[in-house]
């Protein structure tokens, strides 16, 4: 498998707080391709966003620890490498772009100040050189008139334009992975749907990978091939985007499905919800860390953690009434609580 | 299935209630070793300055010129006794009562007033806080030492006096802390529900935001009773402080300052008592800060 | 013809930019909102939307006299809102309640649930010590919470249950308008689910009026009666949900509802890309706000600024290609 550009193998991270262990992430497996595009989706506090982060084993190192598991990239470790090492694979061979932009550039230096320390940081170039480099990134993210930009301090950029700043920097060095850290939450409808478009061209023209995290199924749908659903510091489901809208197998994500508000909403209908809320990981979760919360659950779904099993076609999923022999029913509704009808 | 659920709402709230006692700010306080350790110090200052008269072995004030500086654990003098031959343990006992009402009383001074300018000056914004900011500035540009001279020497000698000239130095401080808290809450987003609660500025000022300024002021607080403690024995040090021949650490020091080399203990034990209490009441404050900081909170 | 609650006409609100130089007043003005005109009816949900600092935030706060406006008229069950005395507006006010956008900020973390919730109550004056202790039971169980909570603090619930707590407290004064600031957008897909329910549950049994402001298209769409869309301070187009949603007329509309992420993997959706940002509203363009990112624009469009153009009469839009 030579197009394989990255495995995670069980990976766990715990977070530690005076006595209190909070197991973020929890035996988490995935593998990425070569220029392939995967989706991880899930709410807050599942996970998501710490096994991201944990890939550049940039998690705050004072109180968040990898308890376990491996980070293959091509064919290296990351968990192994040292701090040098490691520092030379960031923004070289993975770059990460983050979901607040307006607070992940220094105010204090202009864009082009950032950009050319970035790429000199990684490559012996001359100055003047760096300055074309950066003059061609900015202009590659769509920014217009990148020689005056290229002077100007963030704060005169828009959110939209300061996350255009951050893909140049994040490709400064052609890296073969990218990270998206819901790279869009903080920017409006029409600037997301200029953010997700510069990132789709983006990939075909450089051919990159791309991770990109996200609590919105639409993005997932537009940008991504793959898609990860995490849950509570666990991955639930995996398949194809496809796959996964047309064949759903875990209830969870029947529930995330079933809560999005699409154009076809009938809006004298309740909409679905997912009832209560998840698990606090701070306590030990025994069983299904969904079962408080699933309509199907049953004695065995609080006893036993179901792993996650892979099914035909790369689809996998983690619960005990799927497993292929076994075949749980999507009831219509399940997720609805109570009608009324419009005024 | 209805057994699983009672026992999932039982363990739910044991683990709630589990949770709030771990949060207890108490156990978090003590929980750092050196809270606790500068936590012990003030009681043991607040325990000796209230039983100081059963604590001292001799009356601080009786002189007997002829057991003048005697060394320490002569003669029945624990720490030895001073030029006048008073016993320096006893007087080292009696002058904690000193120091800690200077610095409890002038903190307070400080911190009622300072707090009264920074909250009027924070909450009404515009003109006031421009002129009330500015006359601050004018007092914190002032040094201390001279402001304490010109109050002294306006209104004489004496404890209370001691009081009102340190804990006017300190308003400057205590308005600005307010002022930056005020500013901030000001702005957040339940004093704007408040407001759109049609509730009057009585209301908004003194049940949400004075309430939630509390925390660093009472951390700046203690940490200024430190810097009051050594106010006074600034001033006592220069002859501005308590009258003589009342006990009070700063003047031990300057009596003992004269004896340097003929009995070096007298001024080093004066000298100790001030830094083991000014170290333990700032341990406690950093404790505290900690303690009360929301974002240390899991 | 039903029957306006709240009719707002040619509503201002310019804010003075601080000028660099100390003690001189600056005569740049950022246009927040400038000149908006539109009406509640009884027991409909307005939809506002449009993207940030488009205004619609400081439009909530001037219907309810947050902020005081630079000039126009709110007119709130026939009386006017701006002109009214202190006293009076604060009586008044009673019955227009707001929930806001932060589930975290919005509670003052040193109060306890049932304070909290009762806290308009006592603010008015409202009831006893024990009749407030049932009123904040009996909203807790309205708004699906646990009536044991009310001894509980903010940060011991999670981002759903504080906006519940949110809302039960603008309840408490039986409001007949709520101004709903983004109540949804810091929530999870499947709380944000809930909570919207909860608010349509809560309008059929109260028969409450909402202005419900968003910059989510679809939670608008499925919450609204009509929807009002709002670019630099200005409204350009408004109608019933589902005037707005089919047949849209102005091309800011057209653009904002082609943005929005297409709902399943096979749908083949075009998005119009705009050019450019939102611009700064202290130096807005001249003629139609909206001309330099629009992709239809024409050269009357730089000069002069449309008129609201009626097409049906609940269907307006300010746009020079629609006549």
């Amino acid at each position: 498998m030579s197009d394989q550009l990255l495995t995670v193998n069980n990976l766990s991270v715990a977070f530690q707080s005076g006595s209190i262990t909070t197991k973020a992430v929890n035996g988490v497996s995935f593998s990425l391709n070569k220029q392939e595009s995967i989706g991880i989706v899930g709410e807050s506090g599942s996970g998501k966003s710490v096994t991201a982060t944990s890939i550049l084993r940039l998690i705050p190192r004072s109180f968040a620890k990898i308890t376990s598991g491996e980070i293959i990239f091509q064919g290296r470790d990351l968990i192994k490498l040292s701090a040098g090492q490691m520092r030379k694979v960031r923004g070289n061979d993975i770059s990460m772009i983050f979901q607040d932009p307006s607070t992940s550039l220094n105010p204090v230096f202009t864009v082009g100040n950032q950009l050319v320390e970035t790429i000199r940081a990684h490559r012996k170039i001359s100055k003047k050189a760096a300055k074309q480099r950066a003059l061609e990134l900015l202009d590659l993210v769509g920014i217009p008139a990148p020689d005056k930009r290229i002077t100007m301090y963030p704060h005169e950029f828009s959110g939209g334009m300061r996350q255009r700043v951050m893909i140049a920097i994040a490709l400064a060095c052609d890296p073969q992975l990218l990270i998206a850290d819901e790279p869009t939450t903080a920017l409006d409808v029409t600037v997301q749907a200029q953010i997700l478009n510069l990132m789709k061209d983006l990939q075909e023209q450089l051919g990159m990978a791309i991770i990109m995290i996200t609590h919105d199924l639409g993005v997932v749908w537009e940008t991504c091939e793959q898609v990860l659903v995490m849950y509570a510091g666990r991955i639930v489901e995996s398949a194809t985007v496809k796959e996964l809208y047309q064949r759903p197998l875990h209830p969870y994500t029947w529930g995330l499905l079933d809560s999005q508000i699409t154009e076809s909403q009938d809006s004298d209908a309740p909409l679905s919800s997912i009832p209560g809320s998840p698990p606090d990981l701070s306590y030990e979760v025994t069983g299904c860390p969904f079962v408080e919360r699933c309509p199907y659950a049953e004695a065995i779904c609080h006893q036993e953690t179901p792993p996650l099993q892979q099914l035909a076609d790369g689809h996998a999923v983690a619960c005990h009434f799927q497993t292929g022999s076994n075949t749980l029913e999507r009831k219509e509704h399940a997720y609805r609580e109570g009608t009324f009808t419009r005024s | 299935m209805v057994e699983v659920a009672n026992e999932l709402e039982q363990t739910r709230e044991l683990q709630y209630a589990k949770a709030r006692k771990e949060q207890a700010f108490t156990r978090k306080l003590l929980r750092n070793r050196f809270a606790a350790l500068g936590l012990g110090i003030i009681f043991l200052l607040i325990v000796t300055a209230i039983f100081a008269p059963l604590i001292a072995t001799h009356p601080p004030n009786q002189m007997d010129v002829t057991k003048s500086l005697l060394g320490p654990g002569s003669e029945g003098h624990l720490l030895g006794t001073d030029s006048y031959g008073r016993d320096t343990f006893s007087r080292i006992v009696y002058g904690s009562r000193i120091s800690l009402i200077v610095g409890i009383s002038a903190v307070l001074f400080g911190a009622f007033f300072g707090s009264m300018l920074g909250l009027i000056s924070g909450y009404v914004g515009g003109r006031t806080d421009a002129i009330i900011m500015r006359i601050i500035d004018g007092m914190m540009a002032f040094p201390f030492i001279l402001l304490a001279i010109v109050l002294m020497s306006v209104l004489g000698q004496g404890l209370v006096n001691v009081v009102i000239a340190i804990g006017v130095s300190n308003i400057p401080g205590f308005a600005r802390v307010i002022r930056g808290q005020v500013l901030t809450i000001k702005e957040s987003e339940y004093i704007e529900v408040t407001r759109s609660l049609g509730a009057r500025h009585g209301r908004i000022l003194f049940y949400h935001i004075v309430p939630n300024s509390m925390a660093p002021l009472i951390v700046y607080a203690t940490m200024s009773v430190a810097g009051a403690i050594i106010s006074e024995a600034s001033l006592s040090f220069l002859g501005l402080g308590v009258q003589p021949p009342t006990a009070s650490w700063g003047s031990m020091l300057q009596e003992g300052k004269d004896f340097l080399v003929l009995s070096p203990e007298l001024a080093t034990i004066s000298g100790l008592a001030i830094l083991i209490t000014v170290l333990g009441i700032n341990l406690f404050g950093d404790g505290l800060r900690d303690a009360l900081d929301p974002k240390m909170k899991v | 013809m039903r029957e306006p609650l709240l009719e707002v006409e040619g509503l201002k609100k310019h804010f003075p930019v601080s000028s660099p130089i100390p003690f001189k007043k600056s005569d740049q003005r950022v246009k927040a909102v400038d000149g908006l005109s539109f009406k509640v009816y009884k027991g409909e949900t307005l939809g506002v939307v449009g993207e940030s600092g488009c205004g619609k935030s400081t439009m909530a706060r001037l219907v309810n006299q947050l902020i005081k406006p630079s000039d126009g008229v709110v007119n709130f069950k026939e009386a006017n809102l701006v002109d009214m005395d202190a006293e009076r507006l604060r009586l008044t006010r009673q019955k227009i309640q707001m929930v806001f956008q932060d589930p975290y900020a919005s509670l003052d973390p040193r109060l306890q649930v049932g304070q909290l919730i009762a806290e308009p109550l006592v603010i008015h004056k409202v009831g006893t010590t024990a009749t407030r202790k049932k009123r904040v039971e009996e909203l807790l169980e309205t708004v699906g919470l646990n009536k044991r909570y009310a001894d509980r603090f903010p940060h011991e619930f999670s981002g759903g249950q504080r906006q519940r707590i949110n809302i039960a407290r603008a309840l408490s004064l039986n409001p007949e308008l709520i101004i709903c600031d983004e109540p949804v957008s810091a929530l999870d897909v499947s709380v944000q689910a809930q909570v919207i329910n909860l608010l349509k549950k809560l309008q059929a049994e109260f028969k409450l009026t909402y202005i419900f402001i968003s910059h989510d298209l679809n939670v608008v769409r499925y919450m609204c009666d009509r929807i009002a869309v709002m670019y630099l301070g200005r409204i350009v187009e408004i109608g019933t949900y589902e005037e707005i949603y089919k047949n849209p007329q102005h091309p800011y509309t057209k653009a904002l509802f082609s943005a929005i992420p297409k709902e399943n993997p096979f749908a083949d959706k075009e998005h119009i890309i705009l050019k450019g940002t939102v611009p700064s509203p202290l130096n807005p363009p001249t003629g139609c706000h909206f001309h330099e990112r629009c992709p239809v624009a024409m050269d009357i469009c730089k000069t002069k600024e449309p008129n609201m153009i009626t097409s049906k009469d609940t269907h307006q839009a300010s746009c020079h290609l629609i006549n």
